[in-house]
């Protein structure tokens, strides 16, 4: 049985503007160990469907569907129960470490009230705790810096807090909600290898949300591609890259700018992402589509496995996509 | 921290000093000496009593031996209007009243102001936020002179519950009218910037990574939201405290309480200038001390801002 | 009342993003702000107050001075509210005619919060873009000044310059207007500090438009938004302040009044059973604070949209 099973699962929210769909009908499902990377752009519904796992959505919002664990439906369980598996089991890493750690207290203080929590360590035994997995994530005098406060960190070696902080209870599932966006470039590289390495050697499933292929490519098994709330395509990391079968995918492998070719312009795709508002219908990719026809506009495709571990949700034939 | 501090107090001094200048110049400048009475004085008494009271002296002096006075020996000098009496004398008379009532207000607006806010924001869109938020508008409208008309109708004239006026400090059963005119408008304020804060902080990123920890609600607001919703509260309560120290005039009047505000009333209508400088003096004072403790504790909350 | 400083820099920020600037930013801030039902409550109740202050004495049947011997003396049992005699809303304790009494009030308070509020606009602007356009040394020395005033018990001062230069109500304004420009300096210097790091400024500046016609053409519109929704608000301070010193005695001269005189003199006579003497006086001066508070809160929403 999968670790982490989720079946047509729906985020909306309420606003004076009207009902938002942020995420329609999501089923996917992680084994084990594995390393899932979530791919869309922004307001594709990648990350508020993540939250929506964790119960971490916004007061307006709602959820519909399943997500089971260890035989629990994580969208319907009490917020006590809910509670014993956030960061114990299921811990998050967020996008900007900037704001998300606490800028009124020390590290110290942050990091060992999870132990404290979940492990009912003592604050002394907690704080050795903690300083003992910052020195896993490489933060230079951990046991001096474990007293400072996330403003005298740079934001690189914050995120290394983060990470060092979801990582405390050592959780079956981590995800990692675009880790790398706020920081440096070379920061990015950095804190990618160090998620890779954790991963070994804790050996936890892991989901990464991301807008990027690249880092995808170079750390995920598996990928759903996502686009309006909806998932397009969903393979193993490396015939996704070779054959994609979904307008959208190859439009995002198509834009990655490449040095081995010649290029005349940056291939973007056209269009805008599109609007949230009311009930959806149809592709959603469809305004922005190379291959639309009129039944896109009208019907919803369905995400269809065609091959073992792969499947895609598009009317078109996978020839007329590669072509 | 050291440092901040001294920074701040650094800049509190030349206030208070500038204050006093200021005040004094004012007095000075006034059309009409102390003395300007209806009936004119001989000149040989009027050149007497400015002798006396040291007004015949250069101005320089006058100010240096001013300030001196209050900064060495807390000495606000002598009344003109009362003669036996010193400014120090009237003020101290009234102040222990002022205090009293005056700190309890204080904190019964700064407590049920914080709890109303953040319950209004935890409750956010429900009947809870909105009663609250219902109370809090309708009393900011409420000031001390027009709850304290209201208190009095309702508690004495028609409940006959509580003294209309006086003052006892062994009774608190003359302390609660004055209270709730005082605070009542405040107690609003405070309300209002807390739950709008606290809305602000609930909705941010640490509190999301605080839940995701697995803490409990309570927990996620006391540990994590409650520091950082304060801190506009706590930038507020500088401009509440000289507020309130205001409104107490207002107190003293219309409840006959006693304290400093009916002193400067009273030598507002007597043009006891001395009197009403020591209590500018003494208020300013207060204000500029409690702003000082206001900025050290936010320097103590806010760990950005201690250097 | 206070005016919540967190509000007015998120406002502040709202109304300075390059991205909503322009015409739309006012198209939907009207939009917003005609839906929103307490705003229009505050307008309603604006335009009531105003009609009244400005027609009421069309319909007095007396004159604010005027005494009605028929009642004096015997107030507690005549003087209280009647059509047949013209009191509409009673007399005061001297037998003058509350109504029209109530009308000059709610002029004179109108004008103090909208005087005090408009000198704070013209001094508040043009103090906080001066020192926030030019910044270093000048900005400094500029804000540490208002720091001071800020720290200063103000309404002692007024009180002891009330008492000192003799009262009046132009020395009411004086005093009102000298301490209402403090808090709109600073905002509006905040705001002009990130103009101010805005490319098109930085643009302008390095092309060599001169200083003045920078603030006038690019800075002073961008700062519409705080400063209107700021100064509505300031209104209702202004008019409690007023109040306050009126209350004590100390505002406004007979024959003339302002609401807080007539709450003063209702307030004062409460124990002899006249209660309309404090409630007609009372109830325009809520009516008002609530009128211009709904009317600035609704114009904030509107600007700087955001559910709290």
């Amino acid at each position: 049985m999968a670790l982490l099973d989720v079946k047509d699962l729906s985020v909306r929210f309420d606003t004076p503007e009207g009902e938002i769909h942020a995420v329609n009908g999501v089923s996917f499902s992680l084994e084990k160990g594995e390393t899932l990377g979530i791919v869309g752009e922004s307001g594709s519904g990648k990350s508020q469907l993540n939250f929506a796992l964790l119960g971490l959505l916004a007061k307006n919002g709602h959820t519909t569907g399943q997500a089971l664990f260890d035989g629990k439906d994580l969208l319907s369980i009490s917020e006590r129960e809910l509670n014993k598996i956030r960061a114990n089991r299921i811990a998050m890493v967020f996008q900007d470490p900037m704001t998300s750690l606490n800028p009124y207290m020390r590290i110290s203080d942050q990091m060992a009230e999870v132990l404290m929590l979940h492990k009912g360590l003592s604050k002394r035994a907690a704080i050795t705790e903690s300083v003992a997995m910052l020195d896993a994530v490489k933060i230079p005098d951990a046991r001096n810096r474990v007293r400072l406060y996330p403003h005298e960190f740079s934001g690189g070696m914050r995120q290394r807090v983060m990470i060092a902080m979801s990582l405390l209870c050592h959780p079956e599932i981590l995800i990692a909600d675009e880790p790398t966006t706020a920081l440096d470039v070379t920061v990015q590289a950095q804190i990618m290898e160090l998620l890779a390495e954790l991963q070994r050697e804790f050996g936890m499933a892991t989901i990464l949300i991301t807008h990027d292929l690249g880092v995808v490519a170079g750390f995920c098994e598996r990928a759903i591609v996502m686009y309006g709330g909806r998932i397009m395509e969903e393979a193993p990391v490396d015939p996704l890259f070779e054959t994609p079968t979904h307008p959208y995918t190859r439009g995002l492998l198509d834009a990655i700018p490449r040095v081995d070719e010649d290029q005349e312009a940056l291939r973007a795709i056209p269009g805008n992402p599109p609007n949230m508002t009311g009930a959806p219908k149809g592709c959603p990719f469809a305004p922005r589509c190379a291959l639309v026809d009129e039944r896109c506009r009208v019907e919803t495709p369905a995400l269809m496995e065609f091959a073992e571990g792969r499947a895609r949700a598009c009317f078109r034939s996978i020839e007329e996509v590669a072509a | 921290m050291i440092v901040y501090i001294l920074k701040r107090v650094a800049i509190a001094i030349p206030t208070l000093l500038l204050l006093i200048i200021f005040s004094f110049l004012l007095m000075h400048a006034a059309p009409g000496g102390p003395f300007t009475q209806e009936r004119e004085l001989p000149a040989q008494v009027l050149a007497n009593l400015n002798a006396k009271y040291g007004l015949d002296q250069p101005l320089w002096k006058q100010i240096t031996s001013y300030i001196w006075g209050i900064v060495a020996h807390f000495d606000f000098g002598p009344s003109f209007v009362y003669k036996d009496r010193t400014v120090n004398e009237i003020i101290a008379q009234g102040f222990p009243v002022t205090l009293t009532y005056g700190g309890i207000s204080f904190l019964v607006a700064v407590f049920a102001g914080v709890t109303l806010g953040a319950v209004a924001a935890v409750k956010h869109n429900t009947i809870i936020d909105y009663f609250a938020v219902g109370i809090s508008i309708g009393a900011q409208v409420l000031p001390n002179f027009v709850m304290a008309p209201i208190l009095v109708i309702v508690f004495t004239l028609i409940l006959g519950w509580l003294p209309g006026g006086g003052w006892r400090f062994s009774d608190p059963s003359f302390w609660i009218m004055p209270v709730i005119a005082l605070s009542t408008s405040y107690m609003a304020s405070i309300a209002r910037i807390m739950r709008s804060s606290m809305l602000e902080v609930l909705n941010s990123n640490h509190i999301r990574t605080a839940r995701a920890k697995g803490l409990p609600g309570h927990r996620v607001i006391l540990r994590h939201a409650l520091k950082p919703a304060l801190l506009p509260v706590i930038s507020y309560l500088g401009p509440a405290f000289v507020a309130m120290i205001t409104g107490s005039v207002i107190v003293d009047i219309y409840f006959s309480t006693g304290g400093i505000g009916k002193a400067f009333v009273d030598s507002a209508l007597n043009r006891d200038y001395a009197v009403m400088m020591g209590v500018t003096i003494l208020v300013g004072a207060l204000t500029i001390l409690f702003n000082l403790i206001v900025d050290i504790v936010y320097g103590w909350i806010d760990p950005k801002i201690r250097y | 009342m206070v005016i919540d400083s967190q509000k007015m820099k998120s406002l502040a920020e709202a109304t300075s993003r390059e991205d909503v600037a322009g015409r739309s930013l006012w198209a939907d801030a009207r939009r917003r702000f005609f839906r929103n039902k307490a705003a229009m409550f505050g307008l309603v109740l604006l335009v009531f107050v105003s009609l009244f202050a400005l027609l009421g004495n069309s319909i007095a049947q007396w004159s604010n001075e005027e005494i009605d011997f028929s009642v004096m003396g015997m107030v507690a049992e005549q003087g209280g509210p009647s059509l047949s005699n013209g009191h509409y809303f009673g007399t005061d304790d001297l037998g003058r005619d509350l109504f029209a009494r109530t009308v000059q009030g709610t002029q004179i308070s109108l004008a103090v919060g909208i005087i005090g509020s408009a000198i704070a606009v013209v001094v508040g602007t043009i103090y906080g873009a001066t020192a926030g356009y030019f910044g270093g040394r000048l900005d400094n020395f500029m804000m540490r000044a208002v720091d001071i005033l800020l720290a200063i018990p103000y309404m002692f001062v007024l009180i002891l310059l009330l008492v000192m230069y003799g009262r009046s109500i132009t020395m009411l304004f004086v005093g009102v207007g000298l301490i209402s420009w403090l808090e709109m300096s600073r905002i509006v210097r905040g705001q002009t500090l990130t103009l101010k790091g805005r490319e098109y400024i930085e643009a302008a500046r390095a092309i060599g438009v001169p200083a003045p016609v920078i603030i006038r053409r690019h800075i002073l519109p961008n700062l519409i938004g705080v400063v209107t929704v700021f100064a509505t608000l300031l209104v209702p301070n202004m008019i409690l302040t007023e109040s306050f010193i009126s209350f004590l005695g100390l505002g406004v001269q007979e024959p003339m009044t302002s609401l807080g005189a007539l709450i003063s003199e209702g307030a004062g006579t409460i124990a002899y059973g006249t209660l309309w003497q404090l409630a007609f006086p009372l109830l325009f001066f809520v009516l008002t604070l609530f009128g211009f508070f709904f009317v600035g809160d609704g114009l904030r929403d509107a600007l700087d949209p955001k559910d709290r």
